[in-house]
């Protein structure tokens, strides 16, 4: 039972995720994640500000049903299929993650100075997070998806724009954490 | 019937993305420092299989499970909406350490800061719905 208790390597991960991508494409829809934002939007009522908006979200809502399923699939992993959380990601990002102030690299599944619970009282840690979501959000419909978009999608289907798109979300993940982290942790 | 397969793909999904720690704000961090191939495996084999998926649906005219053809939209042509975009993307995706998909297997997980991430996102999203007209595309 420790093959599924224990972290998922690359090369069941990956064949994982393809076999999504399989089976969505043949039930007749596409891989994006992004998408279900701008349909979130629009049911909050965002049509009245922009035309993008302005669309039939109820053919967007299987979407939301596979966002939802995600979601109950974050729960199952968690409570029935893992015994440590802990990632163990390489000793020299610990150690690096450690002089930026992260005590908990190696020890927890997410950095508990940004995802504990005591974050919501901390001004520059909700500031984070809340900065963060906002540069996915409007980077992702700017670009015409995310990683599940255009890294998976729109690559497995040899679109030039995808590998555009995806040398930009590098380009900026590369600028955020050997440039800006240093400013900011 | 439809709606149950369509939450038992996000069900395979979320499972996923929890269990190969691609929701893993440590996992994501360590991917733009390239000091382990975890990620790069992840991302590299999905798209390698995910290439001789397509290619074979194309080639041997597969149809979906309901007898009706798939069809693969182009994406339009432009270099700065998915350089821009891209690099925006980025830039959020290294902060906050998840991306779409693995943001919403987090809140099952319990994380509930990642509410604070989500409601965020749904604002980006917003705010390029009303400035999109002025950007160049």
């Amino acid at each position: 039972m420790t093959l599924i208790s224990d972290p998922w390597p690359w090369y069941i991960s990956g064949p994982m995720i393809a076999l999504i991508l399989f089976l969505l494409l043949m039930i007749g829809k596409n891989f994006g994640m992004s998408s279900n934002l701008r349909t979130l939007c629009t049911i909050c009522g965002a049509g009245k500000t922009s035309d993008f908006f302005r669309f039939d979200w109820k053919s967007q809502q299987w979407n939301l049903v596979v966002a939802l399923g995600a979601i109950i699939g974050g729960f199952i992993g968690s409570q029935f299929l893992s015994n440590d959380l802990a990632v163990a990601i390489h000793p020299d990002t610990i150690e690096h993650l450690n002089t930026l102030g992260f005590k908990s690299a190696g020890a927890s599944y997410l950095p508990t100075e940004l995802f504990d619970t005591a974050v919501f009282t901390d001004v520059k840690g909700l500031l984070i997070l809340a900065i963060g979501g906002l540069l996915i959000g409007f980077g992702a419909r700017y670009a015409g998806g995310c990683t599940s978009g255009h890294a998976i999608s729109g690559l497995s289907n040899l679109q030039w724009p995808s590998l555009i798109a995806v040398i930009g979300f590098f380009a900026g993940g590369l600028t955020m954490v050997h440039f800006i982290f240093p400013l900011i942790f | 019937m439809r709606t149950l397969k369509y939450l038992f793909i996000g069900i395979l999904f979320g499972i996923t993305m929890f269990k190969s720690e691609a929701a893993s704000w440590f996992r994501i961090y360590e991917m733009f420092r390239f000091e382990a191939f975890h990620m790069y495996g992840i991302i590299g084999s999905t798209v390698v299989l995910g290439i001789l998926i397509i290619q074979a649906i194309k080639r041997f005219n597969i149809t979906s499970f309901y007898g009706e053809p798939i069809v693969f939209t182009p994406k339009a042509k432009s270099v700065s909406r998915y350089l821009f975009g891209g690099f925006i993307f980025g830039l959020g995706w290294a902060l906050a350490g998840a991306c779409p998909g693995p943001m919403f297997t987090l809140v099952g997980a319990g994380f509930s800061p990642i509410l604070v991430v989500i409601l965020g996102s749904v604002f980006g999203t917003f705010l390029y719905g009303l400035v999109k007209g002025r950007l160049p595309h």
